[in-house]
């Protein structure tokens, strides 16, 4: 730890760092969601890189289209193999930052969000190895898991199930699949519709969100 | 880059009035939409709730607009607008907005509204007479009434809106290329008879050659004929773009001294070619203007000529009806050529006859003929009453009466108002009467009401004298509210008839098309639509004693002089007739048929919100007729 307070960190992990300071609120009405998705060169989160972030966010239970980001990132990773899944060419003509501004750029936007993503483990994962290739710490969101608050429903324990079986499920178009903002806004109707349906089974309290989830990043 | 914005768009850009905005203005709104889901039977907005700072579009499901008494007044499907109207008025909300399945709706704030639809004048002139409170709905249709009615039957007024209208130009010119020699020009001219000829490079108009170059520059001697055109052509030519209106053609023509205008894609000799307009054919316009052609209908000499006049006027109406003209300007034109033209084929008649009239009498038309409604081709429906002559005489008259009838009739039909299925016409010796006798028929009619006598009155109540005594005509409509105020029951029964109809609520889960017979699935827009406003309408007026208002729209008008407390509804009904009017003649025009049936598949979003709408107005109207006619007893 003495390491870490010696250390010191760039303005922005600062100011991201002191939207943590104040207290949270505690309903669902009144937190910001940021539902978000990366698309990368793998699954391995030491090896593979960042491809893009997409990510949008919901207030009270509304999905704000205009509080929305969408980055691509310049990587040296490339493996031509997940081409085909994402879409994203190593010299493709979309506008595409480094690394490091991409990351400055999603911290500054979520701030202190709740975050959402399907398997969000993964995700966060490789967001905090971009953040320890940047020499900062893990990010302080609390998380939920899309899929994991699937098997909250009753009826339904599935150990892993896709976005696409959820898709199907849940009666949302899979448009634009694989892309990162695409992903992030199925995500967000998702959330909503598991969100409502659980309302539906049973009193769901702000916390309920957040238990059983075995995610590391939640504190 | 934005991909949820863009995957919006995509999906807005099919409706109206999104689909009116330009694309970036509709990205920009779909880049700050706000996305809303909602579980069944949960509210977006409750009655009463102060109102929300946007309105919905929705994406997905089906949201029901409820009155604070829970009563479902309108259901909005993929594509609807709801919230606007409440957003415009401000305060709170009047209904309440709830999903009756899962939904999700867009939420799109007032800034946006501001910035990017009510902007564009088209999506607000949509909006406005489709979605926007009643009130502003009737002002910008008074407005267009005011203007249009002032100058009706004048000539200049007509004359006014000739200018205003695009001229019709040639689409297919004739073109040759600069190689082209002055001899192969002129065969191709005289083939194609035409007095011109443009010479094109990549489609491009170079220069042109009309029949005055040839009579200057080749008859004279002075280019062999066998040179290329390029020698004798006048370039460049003068181009103008496709929606030139006949007055802007007109000028061009005097300004430049030509004869001929080339039609460019944009306007300029640097596009395609896509027409030439000559003075001959601004004449043709002209010759089809409505004043035009009633005074050929006086000069014409056989009836032959007045079908043809009544081709053209055909041709008229559907100019009309493509550039937006007002279908109570465009009914009356119509109808007054039409009556021009029985007019004259009742003149032709008489003398004809070859024996002087027995005694004065009146032509009527009746059913949607008589209430000036008649836009298309339909069968003809006629009848004729003459004045009481002594009991002797009275066979004598009517085989005079029944003679003349039926060769009115039968040249009414070689113009092409053809002969009524069901022989409502003044030929059959039932609607060929003597004042007296039409007075007991409706009588008859009016103290027993059965289904077939109610069937008749709906059609002969409404009556317009076209030629002939009109006394008669008066004399007999006091007649008929004399039985009615001697026989107040009737106007129940006529209640009862006018709410058969009640009109489908929503359009696309549970529209009502015909089961069975020729037009299945077809949507029937005159029994389902017109009618019950007709049938109220006539209803409304016949019960405040009014006579000599037989055009529905008039009788609207007049309602709302009667009626100011109910103003707004007898407005909707007003607007909502002149709707499915327009609707159905341009639908008449475009398969050629009686725009009677409609396949529901055809109708775009813009069409189909009209026509809700117009339900709207039936709904409530037939609700009055409901509560004022007590008929709740009838049902």
């Amino acid at each position: 730890m003495l390491w870490f307070k010696k250390k010191k960190y760039p303005a922005f992990w600062n100011d991201y760092l002191k939207k943590f300071k104040t207290s949270q609120p505690k309903s669902i009405e009144n937190t910001r969601f940021v539902v978000f998705d990366t698309e990368t060169t793998g699954f391995d989160t030491l090896t593979d890189r960042i491809l893009s972030i997409g990510a949008v966010s919901i207030f009270n239970n509304i999905i704000d289209v205009s509080d929305s980001t969408e980055v691509y990132l310049k990587q040296d990773e490339f493996k031509a193999e997940t081409v085909e899944i994402h879409g994203i060419l190593k010299e493709g003509n979309l506008l595409k930052i480094n690394e490091n501004e991409a990351i400055e750029q999603f911290i500054n936007y979520i701030g202190n969000a709740v975050l959402v993503a399907h398997h969000s483990a993964f995700d966060i994962e490789m967001i905090n190895n971009a953040l320890k290739r940047l020499n900062l710490p893990k990010l302080k969101n609390k998380c939920i898991d899309t899929g994991i608050l699937y098997k909250k429903l009753d009826g339904k324990k599935e150990s892993h199930i896709s976005l696409d079986m959820l898709c199907d499920e849940f009666n949302i178009p899979k448009h634009d699949r694989h892309t990162a903002s695409g992903d992030a806004f199925i995500t967000s109707l998702l959330f909503l519709k598991i969100v409502s349906k659980l309302k539906q089974e049973r009193y769901v309290h702000y916390s309920d969100l957040f238990r059983a989830s075995n995610n590391k990043g939640y504190i | 880059m934005n991909t949820i914005a863009v995957r919006i768009y995509d999906f807005l850009k099919a409706f109206p009035p999104f689909n009116m905005l330009l694309p970036e203005s509709l990205l920009s709104i779909c880049k700050s939409i706000e996305v809303q889901y909602v579980e069944k039977d949960n509210f977006i907005f409750k009655t009463n709730d102060p109102v929300q700072d946007k309105f919905y579009v929705v994406k997905d499901g089906d949201i029901g607009l409820f009155t604070a008494s829970n009563e479902l007044i309108d259901e909005c499907d993929e594509g609807d607008i709801f919230g606007l109207r409440a957003l415009m008025r401000q305060g709170n909300y009047l209904l309440s907005a709830k999903a009756i399945e899962e939904s999700i709706v867009y939420c799109i704030s007032s800034t946006l509204f501001d910035d990017y639809i009510a902007s564009n004048s088209e999506a607000s002139k949509y909006l406005m007479a489709n979605l926007v409170s009643n009130y502003r709905k009737s002002n910008i249709e008074e407005q267009n009434h005011n203007f249009f009615t002032s100058f009706q039957h004048t000539t200049s007024g007509l004359q006014d809106f000739l200018e205003e209208q695009t001229a019709d130009y040639s689409k297919n010119p004739i073109t040759c290329s600069t190689k082209t020699s002055i001899k192969d020009a002129a065969i191709l001219m005289t083939e194609k008879r035409v007095g011109s000829i443009i010479i094109t490079e990549k489609n491009k108009p170079l220069g042109i050659i009309t029949d005055k170059d040839l009579r200057t520059k080749i008859a004279t001697g002075l280019f062999s004929i066998e040179e290329s055109v390029s020698k004798i052509m006048t370039s460049p030519v003068i181009a103008y773009h496709t929606n030139i209106t006949v007055a802007e053609a007109q000028i061009a023509m005097l300004k430049h001294r030509i004869t001929h205008l080339c039609i460019t894609k944009d306007g300029t000799v640097d596009s395609e070619l896509t027409g030439i307009l000559s003075e001959h054919d601004i004449i043709v316009i002209r010759e089809n203007n409505a004043t035009v052609l009633i005074k050929e209908v006086k000069r014409s000499k056989s009836t032959e000529d007045l079908k043809q006049i009544r081709l053209r006027a055909q041709k008229l109406l559907k100019r009309y009806i493509e550039q937006q003209i007002p279908i109570t300007f465009a009914s009356k034109i119509i109808t007054e050529i039409n009556n021009s033209i029985t007019i004259k084929i009742i003149e032709n008649a008489i003398s004809f006859m070859n024996q002087p009239l027995p005694t004065s009498f009146t032509w009527l038309a009746i059913g949607s003929q008589g209430r000036e409604e008649q836009l298309l081709f339909t069968d003809q429906d006629n009848a004729l009453v003459f004045d009481d002559v002594p009991e002797n005489d009275i066979k004598k008259t009517k085989d005079y009466f029944l003679k003349l009838s039926k060769k009115i009739t039968q040249d009414l039909n070689a113009v092409g108002f053809e002969f009524c299925p069901a022989k409502m016409m003044a030929s059959n010796p039932k609607w060929c009467l003597s004042l007296s006798q039409w007075k007991q028929q409706f009588k008859r009619w009016i103290t027993s009401p059965d289904q077939d006598n109610l069937m008749l009155c709906t059609i002969f109540f409404d009556f317009e004298p076209i030629y002939g005594n009109k006394q008669l005509v008066k004399t007999m409509s006091e007649g008929i509210f004399e039985s009615i105020s001697n026989h107040e029951i009737f106007l129940n029964h006529l209640g009862v008839n006018a709410l058969k109809n009640p009109p489908p609520l929503s359009f696309f889960r549970h529209f009502l098309v015909e089961q069975s017979g020729e037009h299945k699935d077809q949507f029937d827009i005159k029994a389902r639509a017109m009618m019950p406003l007709v049938d109220a309408a006539r209803l409304l007026i016949l019960s405040n004693n009014i006579e000599a208002h037989n055009n529905t729209i008039l009788r609207y008008e007049k309602l709302i002089e009667l009626e100011p407390q109910n103003k707004e509804l007898y407005n909707d009904c007003l607007i909502a007739f002149k709707n499915l009017l327009h609707f159905r003649t341009e639908q008449g025009l475009k398969h050629d048929d009686s725009g009677r049936f409609i396949d529901l598949k055809s109708l775009s979003k813009a069409n189909r919100l009209e026509l809700k709408n117009c339900f709207k107005a039936i709904k409530e109207i037939q609700e009055l007729i409901l509560v004022r006619f007590n008929l709740s007893q009838f049902l």
